[in-house]
């Protein structure tokens, strides 16, 4: 028998709706795969892209966002700006080969625990059909492996690594 | 495991010593070891995470209870714990508990969080072992997260002691009486021209059958005298700003076209006016009001209004009579709407229902059928003050009914239009089976689904209606028709029903039918909703914070929901929200300032160009722009800590408590279980770049 | 400039890995501080302004050169060998410029896979290349092997390779900001000022390049996007409000925000601001959070606007990005 693959997701909730729906989820005892985990935000407007791509950089085969249905949003409208970047951002994926199926957007409200549960069953199934991302992997790979050199320094070429972000020191900045 | 490299690199550069972290699981009694093998979870945590500042890790049967939470606190006094991690039900529920034992252990209680291992895992999934294998990740994402924890302190903000209270039916009644007897400011907004909502429309109020005007009145009549109250009808609230402690609230006074500093309340424009106008709100369509009226005779405030669209004088510029008869000249037909601004500290809703349409379901024949009538039709029918002055008569407004059937549940219970529970209805129809029974002597029968009678003295009350005679029908109705098949049946409304009791299809002929509609939400709910800030259900009520133990709180610090616009209710359950609404709201105002979770953004000043991309972003207009300094800065008052300007910084100049880019992106490495066995909190060098 | 020159000078090396060659450029563009240079260092390696041997620095010992400014990204072994040799070598390395710092335009080839960029190489229709020849990285000849340069599938920054010192960033850096930096290095060998701490952005400062920018702003609601060919832009607006794709709110101050000035967008070559983990997830963010609509289709044909987003937003930074290259890089 293969062994099913299964998909690591992770997912970001806001705290008053999708959340909720989670917990409410929960309370009812619905059940759906373990494949997610999820981090929770105050809002979907705090969602920034970076999350998302760190995450598939890191190892995450799925990408769920989830927060208030539209004008439902806790803070007024700032899901709209989720929704914004989510959009641009789906279509930077696709630019850097990362299926848009990968990442998904629901919209659920604390009330709609059930529906919480089988959106998550749905995407999971989904990124199961996609099979593994492994991004992590393909950079270690890729510079690796592959290449092979007589300099005695250098058997095995470094993996892509991503140093931290770069500070300017104190006395540069604002310079007038 | 993939990724490894990069995470090193990130933690590699935090030079601060290694916390000193306490991971505490809890078991919940078999709600979350019953799927999560708990023991094994605070095991592996002590083991692979030890090198992230892992220090003591425990399970407990129920970390919230009192022992549960001592043990924390030991551990925090002896170990000497510097940041702490529970993993037990969701943040929702025992955040606040988890956190105040830490603050009483002398930490600060940001520096303690609670991870859901419970709705979010155990009790979502099955399989034991794929569920403890998340519930390490989760622990292991609130172990990232923690490090990266700042301790805190909560904004202290001024209580203005001033309440809005939205609506004046009984329970905004109740709210406002109690919050204004304590000795605080209130005001009161009402749509309509009059206080008193939808009780005031009724007769008898089930079980005890008191005269709903009788125990209604003198409280309106007491919120019309009151010093500390603000009554502000014919009203509707445009927009509210602030936030809670600080609410500026502005409101639409409607052009009554009466100056009410001069209007004694006599009466003579009403019968003066020679315009009727069918009253479709307070009289149900039954009955005629004036185009200058008051909606009823006890009407608080007294002063009538003008209606605008069916005045002569607005119509056809010619009349005046009101004017004319006025004795005070209290007429004003020039009068505008007015926007006043007012400002209060915390806000309860108490907007109420709208009355399900039965014209909506077609088979039961309303607004085809004359004899049909809508509950808040024959309430009006029986109230002596009423169109028939509580003569229960067909429509022609002569016959009295021989026969009369009651529909339950029309609207409710019913996938097709509402779901829930109307609860009010069966109740309600017992309460019209003994009025019909009493004042014409008909013969009724109630066709019921099931009878709900749960609370005190209403079981007693369907007893006395079934002693009384009345018939029950069980079953739901598929159609009233006038269409006569069989003898008997001429001149009569037949209702088609499968008595489920009998097992078969009857046809029952009676002269009148009362459709007991169910509630529905506000129309405008949504939009109230949208307005001060809070949600609404599935179907369309305002949501509680808590359903069983904050009923009349919202996820809205300072917005409270009191009667029937957090559900269906009866009179009773609508006061008692709007008395327990009163009490949040009183308890508020007396500690004089509350604490606001400092869950805020900033902007650090030096890395801000100016380049505004935030300010338009923000819906509490929290950031302002300093022109002469060309940086954006953030006013920690009015920031509700979304964090969508954190997002969308593209300087990065944006950083926010509670959730910072630096604890999100922990959090995600360690559910991504990429810290195990990583040394963190001191330089580690890289593999790269080392020199020889 | 003469590697005869007074032995007891600091050794001073630059090189140039995968880039244009501008970088160069602009440190002889410091004009007479060139001068300065001379006098305080000795210009062991510099491959583009004088004659040198792998195998003369090879033979150096370890850290003897002070100062090496290494610009442009890894696309080959040679680059990685050498970028390990310097840094043996070396005391302070300097990423320097955007290609060493992040990868810059080349690194827009790690959205094609190796084959692709071969293809556009050697086969495009501007290319005569008959026999279809494609590059052997090792070739038996009858004298032996020879080889060339192993081609990488993907671009790395320096950084990805070695440990980096100090970055300097810019496509090119400024010369004013270059010149401040050498007088920089000198004074510290004098005695007069103290490195900045090992891993700084050096020669920029520290807030994004409207900071620097002189037109007028506003809020910000983008109804859609333009380029400065399709119409004619307010010269003091600016250029972002009127729907040009500028990447000055998100790209690092210190290049006197030339380009916006001239009334052109910024391009972003100075790289992320402090702190940010992805400069090209911080532009996009900021950009999609201003488009003034909440209706899905209607984002959608406002997002039109941006043909290319993975272009627009990563031009200088894909290969110091987060996700670094397009999945078909690698496969």
């Amino acid at each position: 028998m293969i062994e099913q693959f299964e998909p690591t997701i992770i997912g970001f909730t806001c705290n008053w709706c999708s959340y909720r729906a989670a917990d409410l989820a929960g309370t009812a005892r619905l059940k759906y795969p373990p494949n997610i985990r999820l981090i929770r935000l105050m809002c979907s407007g705090r969602l920034d892209p970076t999350f998302v791509l760190q995450a598939f950089a890191l190892g995450a085969d799925g990408v769920m966002l989830t927060g208030c249905h539209p004008g439902e949003c806790h803070y007024i409208e700032q899901n709209y700006k989720a929704l914004r970047r989510y959009m641009l951002l789906q279509r930077l994926l696709a630019q850097m080969g990362i299926e848009p199926e990968r990442l998904k957007l629901v919209w659920a409200s604390a009330a709609e625990g059930a529906k919480f549960a089988e959106e998550v069953t749905r995407f999971v199934e989904q990124i199961r059909a996609l099979g593994p991302l492994n991004w992590g992997d393909k950079v270690q790979v890729s510079s690796g492996k592959s290449q092979v050199t007589n300099d005695n320094e250098m058997q095995a070429p470094s993996p892509v690594t991503r140093p931290l972000p770069r500070r300017c020191p104190h006395e540069y900045q604002r310079q007038s | 495991m993939s990724g490894n490299g990069a995470f090193q690199e990130r933690v590699g550069r935090a030079d601060k010593p290694l916390d000193r972290i306490g991971v505490y699981v809890c078991h919940c009694g078999s709600n979350i070891a019953g799927t999560v093998d708990v023991e094994a979870v605070a095991k592996w945590a002590a083991e692979k995470l030890g090198r992230r500042g892992v220090i003591i890790a425990r399970d407990y049967k129920f970390m919230c209870s009192s022992l549960g939470q001592e043990l924390i606190e030991k551990d925090i006094k002896e170990l000497g714990l510097t940041r702490v991690v529970v993993a037990a039900c969701s943040p929702h529920l025992h955040e606040r508990t988890f956190r105040k034992a830490a603050q009483r252990a002398g930490l600060n209680p940001y520096l303690c969080e609670l991870v859901s291992i419970r709705e979010q895992d155990s009790w979502v999934h099955s399989d034991k072992h794929a569920a403890t294998e998340k519930a390490k990740a989760i622990v292991s994402g609130g172990v990232e997260r923690i490090i990266h924890h700042v301790p805190l302190e909560p904004l202290r903000v001024p209580i203005n002691p001033a309440t809005l209270i939205v609506g004046g039916g009984i329970a905004g009644i109740q709210s406002a009486l109690e919050i204004a007897d304590s000795g605080f400011p209130v005001y009161l907004v009402e749509r309509e021209p009059s206080i008193g909502g939808h009780m005031a429309q009724f007769d008898k109020t089930f079980p005890t059958l008191d005269c709903a005007a009788c125990i209604l009145t003198p409280k309106m009549v007491d919120v019309g005298a009151h010093p500390n109250i603000t009554m502000l009808t014919y009203s509707e609230v445009e927009r509210v700003d602030g936030y809670v402690g600080n609410f500026t609230v502005t409101i639409r006074k409607k052009a009554r076209s009466i100056k009410t500093e001069l209007c004694t309340g006599c009466g003579v424009c009403q019968e003066k006016c020679p315009k009727k106008v069918l009253d479709e709100v307070f009289e149900a369509g039954l009955g005629y009001r004036k185009a200058v009226y008051t909606p009823f005779a006890q009407a608080v405030p007294k002063y009538p209004v003008i209606d605008r669209v069916n005045c002569t004088y607005y119509q056809k510029g010619t009349c005046k009579a009101c004017e004319k008869f006025c004795p005070t000249g209290a007429i004003d037909f020039k009068q505008a709407d007015e926007i006043i601004q007012v400002q209060v500290g915390n806000i309860i809703l108490a907007t109420g229902y709208d009355l399900f349409d039965p014209r909506q379901i077609a088979q039961l024949g309303y607004g085809r059928l004359a004899n049909v009538f809508t509950s808040l039709e024959f309430e009006r029918l029986t109230n002596a003050a009423g169109p028939t002055n509580g003569k229960v008569v067909l429509r022609d407004g002569v016959t009295t009914p021989q026969s009369v059937g009651i529909v339950h549940c029309v609207g409710s219970r019913d996938r097709n239009y509402n779901n829930y529970c109307s609860v009010i209805c069966c109740m309600q129809s017992l309460k019209f089976a003994h009025l019909v029974m009493e004042r014409t002597g008909a013969t009724v029968h109630n066709f019921y689904m099931d009878m709900r009678t749960a609370f005190k003295d209403y079981d007693e009350f369907y007893q006395r209606v079934l002693s009384e005679g009345a018939l029950f029908v069980r079953g739901r109705v598929a159609e009233v028709t006038d269409a006569a098949r069989l003898p008997g049946e001429e001149g009569k409304l037949i209702i088609q029903v499968e008595d489920t009791l009998l097992g078969k299809q009857r046809r029952i002929p009676v002269d009148m039918v009362i459709l007991s509609a169910g509630l529905q939400p506000r129309h405008d709910a949504q939009e109230t909703a949208k307005k001060f800030g809070i949600s609404c259900s599935m179907n369309g009520w305002f949501i509680e914070k808590h359903p069983k133990l904050d009923p009349v709180a919202t996820m809205t610090e300072g917005i409270y929901i009191a009667g029937c616009a957090q559900g269906p209710k009866d009179i009773p359950s609508s006061v008692s929200q709007g008395a327990a609404a009163a009490a949040r709201v009183v308890s508020k105002i007396q500690q004089h300032e509350m604490a606001l979770e400092p869950i805020r953004a900033s902007i650090n000043q030096d890395q801000c160009s100016g380049c505004r991309i935030c300010n338009n972003l923000c819906p509490f207009n929290a950031i302002a722009f300093h022109a002469d300094r060309v940086v954006s800065e953030i006013n920690p008052a009015l920031c509700q800590g979304c964090g969508t300007c954190i997002a969308a910084c593209p300087a990065g100049a944006i950083t926010g408590t509670g959730f910072s880019n630096e604890q999100i992106l922990a959090q995600l490495e360690g559910l991504l279980m990429l810290n195990i066995d990583v040394d963190g909190g001191r330089a580690k060098p890289r593999e790269e770049g080392v020199r020889a | 400039m003469s590697t005869n020159g007074n032995h007891n000078k600091p050794k001073f090396a630059m090189y140039w890995a995968a880039s244009c060659g501008g970088c160069e450029i602009a440190v002889l563009n410091i004009h007479e501080k060139i001068l300065d240079m001379d006098a305080n260092f000795d210009v062991v390696f510099w491959p583009v302004a004088m004659d040198a041997k792998y195998k003369d620095v090879e033979a150096m010992p370890d850290e003897s050169i002070l100062l090496t400014l290494f610009n442009g990204s890894i696309r080959n072994d040679e680059n990685e060998h050498i970028a390990k040799l310097l840094r043996r070598k070396s005391k302070i390395l300097v990423a320097f410029g955007s290609c060493a710092c992040e990868g810059c335009v080349p690194a827009l080839a790690n959205l094609s896979s190796t084959r692709e960029i071969f293809d556009a190489a050697y086969e495009s229709v501007s290319t005569d290349n008959p026999e279809h020849l494609r590059p052997i990285p090792a070739y038996a000849m009858p004298e032996g092997e020879i080889r060339i340069p192993e081609f990488y599938p993907t671009i790395r920054t320096l950084d990805q390779v070695v440990q980096v010192d100090y970055y300097m960033p810019g496509c090119p850096p400024e010369s004013h900001q270059i010149a401040a930096v050498i007088d920089l290095v000198v004074q510290v060998l004098q005695g007069k000022a103290e490195l900045p701490p090992a891993g700084s952005v050096i020669g920029a400062f520290g807030s994004t390049v409207c900071d620097e920018c002189k037109r007028t702003r506003d809020v910000k609601k983008i109804k859609s996007f333009a380029r400065i060919q399709d119409f004619r832009p307010d010269p003091a607006l600016c250029l972002l409000e009127q729907g040009i794709l500028c990447s000055g709110p998100a790209t690092r101050s210190g290049c006197g925000a030339l380009c916006p000035l001239a009334g052109a967008p910024c391009v972003g070559c100075y790289g992320p601001a402090n702190g940010a983990l992805d400069y090209g997830a911080r532009l996009l963010s900021a950009i999609a959070s201003v488009i003034d609509s909440n209706d899905p289709e209607e984002i959608d044909t406002i997002l039109d606007g941006i043909p290319d987003p993975a272009g627009s937003f990563y031009r200088f930074n894909l290969a110091g990005s987060v996700l670094h290259a397009n999945r078909k890089a690698w496969n």
